[in-house]
């Protein structure tokens, strides 16, 4: 690089998940394994079928909108777009055109990329139905109808993106925003999250806010993965680069992300460009989207990330890097704020949170939504812990324990291995073995103090390990020293 | 005399006097529609195993009718007239099948058109050409032509039909019968096949106001299904027809309806006029005020263009479903590119073909502001010409179509330009949803003719009162075609 400078739109879609149904049918929204179970006779376009707009979706779309810093519609509708594949059973898909406003357009999205802060423009937000998944096979192709209408918000960025390194930064960002706002799970091993990427490359001398200075751009369809964003771009990054340095001209053209070779392959040039006889969906009659249901979805707009990080930092004394850990996974942050509100110490459970949880579910790739140890559960432990009616250690033992046997950890603080902690109880049981052990008290005070040891390790083996020994070191202090 | 000739409400009073039973009823109509069907080619299917059903307080049950074979009706076949549905059963009914069910009425066969709502001659539809019952050697117009003909000739009181253009109202005219198509939204269009969403109505063919009235008062309803339906709960379409209409105000278009328009006249335009003239003076003698209007006669010639462009649009993307690979019979090919061509090249008349190629055509980014964009303002400005009239007017009136019903073998005849708005008038009735109804007013060489209301939106009861009084005051209520030769 150095001489060129790249350009980089995103073009991010992401279902919403989190609508009962679809977007303009009763069917059941989630995702399923088994295809075809999830159908209405309107997501197979049987003739006479109409399309019902879903009041949730649109109010999601207007939510994203607004966090975006969109402007949002004064109506709202919806448009055709013509066109013919087998994963589209009404031959047109139901979409917002750009014109005259979908669910928003021109925000702004600042995020985060290794530590420094990006701003990105967005050109629009808009609401569509995603179309039915198609499983190829050697000489056939299944068609599973799960997804057909299930809602889809596209979201297309200004080409203010100059690496493949920030334009992951800016997806990671935009999944926590869909995540927080209870828009979707913006998952993409289920295939929630697809992009399109376009790339130019410009001479970096020159002055990047003029448009003129821009180079042709590519389109690059079909990227599924966030690491499929990263290496698309840099190989389209090397491929343009190649061509302007041999002098030559990079065409306006649409390529493919081909995941196995790890390269983009050409699909059609600008001429070949579909024409989709775009116009308003006449079932739909145009509605008005009212001031005060725009206010409402406003004050309805749950913490994201950001905010939770700072109240983290600022109202409980996390440190930056353990709120940042514990809000980049929305079902971590949570958990936490299901940690606070049993008014948990913040930081202890933000450390069993950050070190042992976070450890346990990696290591054997399991979700957080199923991991046994629920807030409730561990605050057993962490109360007995914070009482010091445990060590740190049975604390550990207890908790691995508990996850082994799939029982309560209560269940593992019993009487008989409860810290003894009680200053009375443990001050018996010292004077006792103080005054059975009259030599080495005697040789403890003419300074063979290393014997400190000898005798805390006396305490402990008459209680068998569950003396508090800090209480104890306090009282043989107090005890041997006078 | 035979039941089916009667009026829906001589045949619930004789139902529920025991004199008839509703098996009997429906075993006549179905001898009727075997007749018919020889005779005229009305039906796609005959539903030989219909049965009588209880009578009970509403008027349409125990009582036969027909269905478009557009409508999607639950385990029994639906081909919109089209080979790319030839044997499509649906797994649900249309809305107002299932509002007409719960009515009681009786379903004894589907009813031919032209192929899914498309042309208005009745000659497209897959199972052939449709014929008229008054003189076989004309068409009945359509596209609700099997409908049309069926209730002209005694097969039932009434049948159901969708107007897009003129699809009601025109072959209701042609067979001398009644046609009307409600407010747009009035009745629900779930589960009816698309031509051309923004411009589809759905309505009744009867031989009477009173009988279209309580047969569109069953069918109507809001549907969570259909959003641009809307509550009609407080409209008693069948209440509204009393007669009281002194001082109501008309108004016809002078640049439609007066023989100065069209000096290459034929003798049938010119009898034509005439009749609808009469008729005008028939309203003016029930108290009624008939007013002379003109309107830019550069918008009335429009009509054609902007219909043709609008449905055109619309309906090369309804039909986008019809690819035959999740219905209708699979197309042969390597691919599903071939396979969608095959089974629509050979699925769909030319004349669908030709409308798909031209919808394609004013929807292309070059085209779309010069044809299409154009076509939307052009239907808006005629609809507020005519929202404007309303603001004076109670209803307009209009003949309907040049004349009685065409001959086959002239169809290919190319007609005068001047009497474009003439024959296309009944579009706006589409263009603005407004309620429409044509009922029979006279004849011409033998041939009945009718003439057209059209009201402004929500204003159905007044349309259908103006409507059952001008009726009242002429001789054609209920008139069946006496034999079909």
């Amino acid at each position: 690089m150095g001489k060129y400078l790249a350009k980089i739109g995103l073009e991010m879609h992401c279902e919403v998940s989190e609508t009962n149904t679809k977007v303009f049918s009763a069917a059941e929204n989630s995702y399923k394994d088994t295809p075809n179970c999830n159908v209405s006779a309107v997501d197979m376009a049987f003739p006479g079928t109409l399309p019902v707009v879903n009041k949730e979706a649109v109010r999601l779309a207007l939510m994203a909108s607004m966090i975006l810093k969109c402007s949002q519609p004064e109506y709202f509708f919806f448009e055709r777009k013509n066109y013919y594949y087998p994963d589209l059973p009404k031959g047109f898909q139901t979409t917002q055109e750009t014109k005259p406003i979908p669910s928003g357009i021109y925000g702004e999205v600042e995020f985060e990329c290794n530590g420094e802060l990006k701003k990105v423009r967005v050109n629009n937000l808009h609401l569509e139905e995603d179309a039915a998944s198609l499983d190829h096979y050697y000489s056939t192709s299944n068609i599973d109808y799960n997804r057909a209408g299930v809602p889809l918000l596209e979201l297309v960025t200004e080409p203010d993106i100059h690496s493949a390194d920030e334009a992951v930064a800016f997806l990671e960002h935009m999944r926590s925003v869909y995540q927080y706002a209870g828009i979707s799970e913006a998952d993409s091993k289920k295939g929630q999250i697809r992009c399109d990427v376009n790339i130019s490359l410009m001479d970096a001398s020159l002055d990047e806010s003029d448009p003129n200075n821009w180079g042709t751009r590519a389109e690059i369809k079909n990227v599924n993965s966030f690491g499929g964003v990263r290496d698309a771009i840099n190989y389209e990054i090397v491929r343009q680069s190649e061509i302007l340095d041999n002098g030559g001209a990079v065409e306006q053209e649409t390529r493919r992300w081909d995941e196995e070779s790890g390269t983009t392959i050409y699909m059609r040039s600008k001429v070949d460009a579909i024409d989709y006889k775009y116009f308003v969906e006449p079932n739909i009659p145009k509605f008005k989207i009212s001031q005060e249901w725009l206010d409402e979805i406003r004050a309805s707009i749950p913490e994201l990330a950001m905010d939770r990080k700072k109240k983290y930092i600022e109202q409980y004394g996390l440190s930056e890097y353990d709120a940042g850990v514990i809000v980049k996974e929305k079902c971590v942050s949570d958990y936490f704020e299901e940690c606070l509100k049993l008014n948990m110490n913040a930081k202890t459970a933000a450390n069993w949170l950050t070190v042992q949880i976070i450890a346990y579910i990696n290591k054997y790739e399991i979700e957080l939504k199923d991991f046994y140890l629920t807030p409730v559960l561990l605050n057993q432990i962490i109360t007995e812990l914070d009482k010091g009616t445990i060590s740190s250690k049975q604390a550990k033992e207890i908790f691995f324990k508990s996850l082994e046997e799939n029982k309560e950890p209560k269940t593992f603080i019993t009487k008989d291995n409860a810290q003894i902690s009680d200053e009375g109880v443990l001050n018996d049981i010292i004077s006792n073995i103080l005054a059975n052990n009259e030599n080495q008290v005697n040789e403890y005070k003419s300074g063979k103090t290393n014997l400190f040891d000898y005798f805390v390790g006396q305490v402990m083996k008459e209680t068998r390990g569950k003396a508090n020994p800090n209480i104890v070191k306090e009282i043989l202090k107090g005890k041997l020293d006078n | 005399m035979r039941y089916m000739d009667k009026s829906i409400e001589e045949l619930h009073e004789l139902l529920v006097k025991g004199e008839v039973t509703s098996d009997e009823l429906v075993k006549e109509s179905l001898e009727r529609s075997h007749e018919i069907q020889e005779k005229c080619n009305a039906f796609v299917t005959i539903l030989d195993d219909a049965k009588g059903c209880e009578v009970t307080e509403s008027l349409l049950s125990g009582i036969p009718y027909g269905v478009k074979d557009n409508y999607s009706t639950k385990d029994i076949l639906s081909t919109g007239s089209s080979n790319t549905l030839k044997d499509y059963v649906p797994f649900f009914n249309a809305t107002s099948i299932d509002n007409l069910d719960r009515a009681g009425a009786v379903k004894v066969n589907k009813t031919t058109l032209d192929e899914f709502g498309m042309g208005g001659t009745g000659t497209t539809a897959h199972t052939g050409v449709q014929k008229n019952p008054w003189d076989r050697t004309r068409i009945c117009a359509g596209s609700s032509s099997g409908s049309a003909a069926a209730v002209a000739a005694g097969v039932y009181p009434y049948a159901l039909g969708t107007d897009t253009g003129d699809s009601i109202r025109k072959p209701a005219a042609y067979c001398g019968i009644v046609g009307y198509k409600p407010t747009y939204g009035m009745i629900s269009r779930y589960g009816v096949f698309p031509f051309a969403s923004s411009l589809d109505h759905l309505g009744a063919l009867t031989r009477s106001v009173r009988d279209a009235a309580i047969v569109v008062d069953a069918m109507k309803g809001i549907d969570p299904n259909d959003m641009t339906s809307w509550d009609s709960s407080k409209m008693d379409l069948l209440g509204a027809c009393t007669g009281e209409v002194k001082g109501k105000k008309l108004c016809y278009i002078k640049e439609i309806c007066n023989i100065e328009n069209y000096p290459n006249a034929s003798e049938e335009l010119k009898l034509h006029l005439e009749n609808f003239h009469k008729t005008l003076e028939i309203c003016k003698s029930l108290g009624m005020e008939v007013e002379e209007v003109s309107v830019d006669r550069k918008l009335l010639n429009a009509i054609y263009s902007v219909y043709r462009v609008i449905h055109s649009a619309e309906a090369s993307s309804n039909m986008s479903n019809l690819t035959g690979i999740i219905f209708g019979p699979r197309g042969k090919g390597e691919n599903y590119i071939e396979m969608i061509k095959d089974h629509r090249t050979n699925g769909f008349s030319p004349l669908i073909k030709r409308r798909f190629v031209i919808g394609s055509y004013v929807l292309q980014k070059e085209n779309k502001e010069r044809y299409f964009n154009n076509a939307q303002r052009a239907r808006r400005l005629l609809v507020d010409t005519w929202k404007d009239l309303f603001k004076k007017y109670d209803a307009v009136l209009n003949p309907v179509g040049i004349g009685p019903a065409k001959k086959f073998e002239d169809l290919d005849i190319k007609y005068d330009d001047n009497t474009i708005a003439l024959d296309e008038h009944l579009q706006i009735g589409n263009f603005g949803g407004f309620p429409s109804i044509s009922i029979p007013d006279g004849f011409v060489n033998d041939l009945p003719v009718s003439i057209c209301i059209t009201g402004n939106c929500y204003d159905d009861e007044n349309v259908l009162n103006i409507a059952y009084a001008l009726e009242s005051a002429m001789d054609y209520k209920g008139q069946v075609v006496k034999e079909v030769k």
